[in-house]
């Protein structure tokens, strides 16, 4: 390897990096797949180049791919607008007949005297260990005329990404930005094409935008961020394909790539599954602690009583399973209630904690039948939800707006006012 | 004969597509119907090193549980991961695609499946793929394989038509109704997993694509009924059959290739056929209301 290897790392780390870049813009106008079938609509064009011209050279071929890249976009564009067929089976049918095409011209021209047409299939499976100084050099000016693009006109996609509808109004050109745009697929798409094929070339587009996103709500820290995951997966890929004799190179920085991607989505803080499975968990339990100490609550309002056992409280509330066991246990634990032989009671701490829970619970009925004109029967069902969430910022809000009140529209208690006023 | 079996092999799969396609279409799903046809290629590599033969049970088996798998896994990321849904398609299926080819070249020497028989197939392979049963030649297995499945879809889309239709038309109020919307939909994808694979050696994963899509979609713009849209959906996709076998053998090229590209040109003509229609239609009412106002 050697000399090669070298060439060929640098050579996916371009590819991955001008991919990566440009699938922001895509993944941002929830044009991801418009990648993979630009991916596909390429092939005809390349075997066509090669009919005409009867060579190889990369500098011929991907002229060829550019316009049947851009001729698929605007195929897509032409047939959603113009027919009652949506996006995304527009997308489909572009994507297999042009392929289909594709297919066609290159049995045709293996089947017939061409001459040596063999490697022209590098643009259906990619070839990045093959890859010659010359083609490297087509990636280096082709990736970087990407990048600069993107650079010099970042504020207009930015914008036009975001809101095309604002753009027009504000007069920017938004017909040019969409050319950009789609000039900028095309290109990506068609050196990318040569590290990964015809068929993984999406992910090269979609998966590192999707990760990116996962860390990040800023476009330019997107953008990088992508970048980097692009080059590092490239690279890596391009490592490990060459530990085994006849490993190939693109599937493994799809690989790597999707591995990545699906860490971020696990694992990413704030927005990863994991982490909001946690937070969402920890909130259950706090709603289930404090409609309990609710119910203690409204237990010793009714009955003058001070402790009631687990019969007592099955009666008024349903409870799944073991959660109650485990629920009182915890409580008991944490300080809130005390046990008396088989019954349990509040604790000063879980009084005024359950005080606080009442309160908030009472005060939104009030401000839903006050400020929001909502009837009193209908109310009780939104407080229940929002009494879990209310912080005290908002408590002392809504206690100033409705001027200290002590009774809600059940006419009940609104507990621990006076404290409050202080 | 075997011409006739090629194109008996092509009419069989652009049908049995074709129905299922409509119901893809309809849902706005045609591009899960692309990321299935590549997510099976590593089932069918892996059932092919279990079970070590390539046109077994056990080979549509592991295709249809991965197909199954692939809904789950852009559910999954659509849902639980919150990605936008084309985003989620595409990186399920490049990734399970990606696990399939560095499969087949980590086992190349175990397992006879080349990569371009993955994309294209080989159809004109299949009459002599024959079936034997107790030593009497019954014709081609691939032919027989696809029948079967053509008549339990027909039996499917018949028993389950209106859970088809209403799960595909209204889901938030066929849910509603109690229906379970879930389960359809993956009885749906179970189905077209199974038929992506039925079909795989005959056109490869991308074309079958083409079967699932074109016709359908053919369809779509010039019918206003499911019924409707089915019976030209069975019309495109034979006709795209014949058309795409004589073109391969008139200009020496790929079989199913042509038949994509027959679906293909069949498309473009009903597009502009009907363009032109309503445009006609429309410069007819302008004259009307010229006339009147006039």
């Amino acid at each position: 390897m050697g000399g090669n290897f070298t060439w060929v790392m640098i050579g996916c780390a371009l590819i991955g990096a001008g991919a990566s870049a440009v699938g922001v813009f895509s993944f941002l106008r929830k044009q991801a797949l418009v990648g993979d079938a630009v991916a596909h609509a390429l092939l005809p064009g390349v075997v066509l180049a090669f009919m005409v011209t009867g060579q190889k050279d990369i500098w011929i071929l991907f002229p060829g791919a550019f316009v049947a890249g851009w001729l698929g976009l605007l195929s897509i564009d032409f047939i959603s607008k113009y027919s009652k067929i949506k996006s995304d089976t527009a997308i489909a049918i572009v994507l297999t007949v042009f392929f289909a095409v594709g297919i066609v011209l290159l049995t045709h021209v293996q089947q017939s005297n061409y001459g040596n047409q063999s490697g022209l299939e590098a643009f259906l499976f990619g070839k990045a260990a093959a890859m010659l100084p010359a083609d490297i050099t087509l990636f280096v000016v082709v990736d970087t005329a990407l990048i600069l693009l993107i650079v010099l006109t970042y504020r207009y996609l930015k914008l036009y990404s975001f809101d095309p509808d604002f753009a027009k109004a504000i007069g920017l050109p938004v017909k040019g930005i969409q050319f950009i745009l789609s000039s900028l697929t095309v290109l990506a798409v068609a050196s990318g094409i040569q590290a990964v094929g015809v068929v993984l070339m999406a992910a090269l587009i979609i998966t590192p935008a999707a990760a990116a996103r996962f860390f990040t709500g800023r476009l330019s820290h997107m953008i990088i961020l992508a970048m980097i995951i692009g080059i590092v997966s490239s690279m890596m890929g391009v490592y490990i394909s060459s530990l085994a004799e006849g490993m190939p190179t693109g599937p493994w920085i799809v690989m790597v790539m999707s591995i990545i991607a699906i860490m971020a989505f696990i694992f990413a803080p704030g927005k990863g599954m994991l982490q909001r499975s946690i937070k969402r968990k920890a909130h259950q339990q706090k709603v289930r602690r404090e409609n309990l100490l609710k119910l203690f609550y409204s237990l010793e309002e009714k009955n003058e009583e001070q402790f009631f056992s687990r019969p007592q409280l099955l009666r008024s509330r349903r409870f799944r399973g073991r959660e109650l066991e485990l629920l009182l246990n915890k409580l008991t634990g944490k300080g809130f209630l005390f046990r008396e032989e088989n019954r349990y009671g509040l604790t000063d701490h879980g009084r005024s904690e359950a005080t606080r829970v009442v309160r908030l619970h009472r005060l939104w009925e009030l401000y839903l039948n006050e400020r929001m004109n909502i009837a009193p029967d209908h109310v009780h069902h939104d407080a229940e939800a929002i009494e879990h969430i209310i912080t005290p910022e908002l408590e002392h809000m809504l206690l100033k707006d409705l001027g200290y009140p002590e009774l809600d529209p059940h006419s009940s208690e609104i507990p621990g006012i006076k404290d409050m006023k202080r | 004969m075997n011409d006739f079996l090629i194109i008996l092999e092509g009419s069989l799969v652009a049908v049995s597509c074709g129905l299922l396609g409509v119901y893809l279409i309809l849902r706005k799903m045609a591009m899960v119907g692309d990321a299935i046809s590549h997510a099976v290629l590593p089932g069918i590599v892996i059932a092919y090193l279990v079970a070590q033969s390539r046109s077994s049970f056990f080979t549509l088996l592991g295709a249809a549980m991965f197909g199954l798998l692939t809904t789950f896994m852009i559910e999954v990321f659509y849902k639980k991961a919150r990605i936008q849904s084309d985003a989620s398609i595409g990186i399920t299926f490049t990734w399970l695609f990606a696990i399939g080819v560095i499969l087949v070249s980590a086992f190349s020497g175990n397992v006879d499946l080349d990569q371009e028989c993955v994309l294209y197939g080989d159809i004109a392979y299949v009459p002599f793929d024959t079936l034997y049963l107790f030593s009497m030649d019954l014709g081609p297995a691939p032919v027989w394989l696809q029948a079967i499945n053509l008549v339990a879809i027909l039996i499917m889309l018949k028993v389950g038509h209106r859970g088809f239709l209403i799960t595909s038309f209204d889901p938030s109020f066929s849910s509603g109704l109690g229906i379970k919307t879930d389960t359809w939909h993956y009885v749906l994808m179970g189905a077209v997993s199974f038929t992506v694979v039925l079909s795989f050696n005959a056109v490869g994963a991308i074309l079958v694509v083409a079967f699932l899509v074109v016709p359908p979609a053919t369809a779509y713009l010039i019918s206003k009924q499911v019924e409707t849209m089915m019976a030209y959906t069975v019309l495109f996709g034979i006709l795209s059959a014949v058309m795409g076998f004589y073109l391969a053998t008139w200009w020496n090229a790929s079989i199913s290739g042509a038949m994509a590209v027959a679906a293909g040109i069949i498309f473009v003509l009903v597009f502009a056929a009907k363009r032109l229609f309503v445009r006609q239609q429309k410069k007819e009412s302008m004259a009307l209301v010229e006339l009147k106002s006039s």
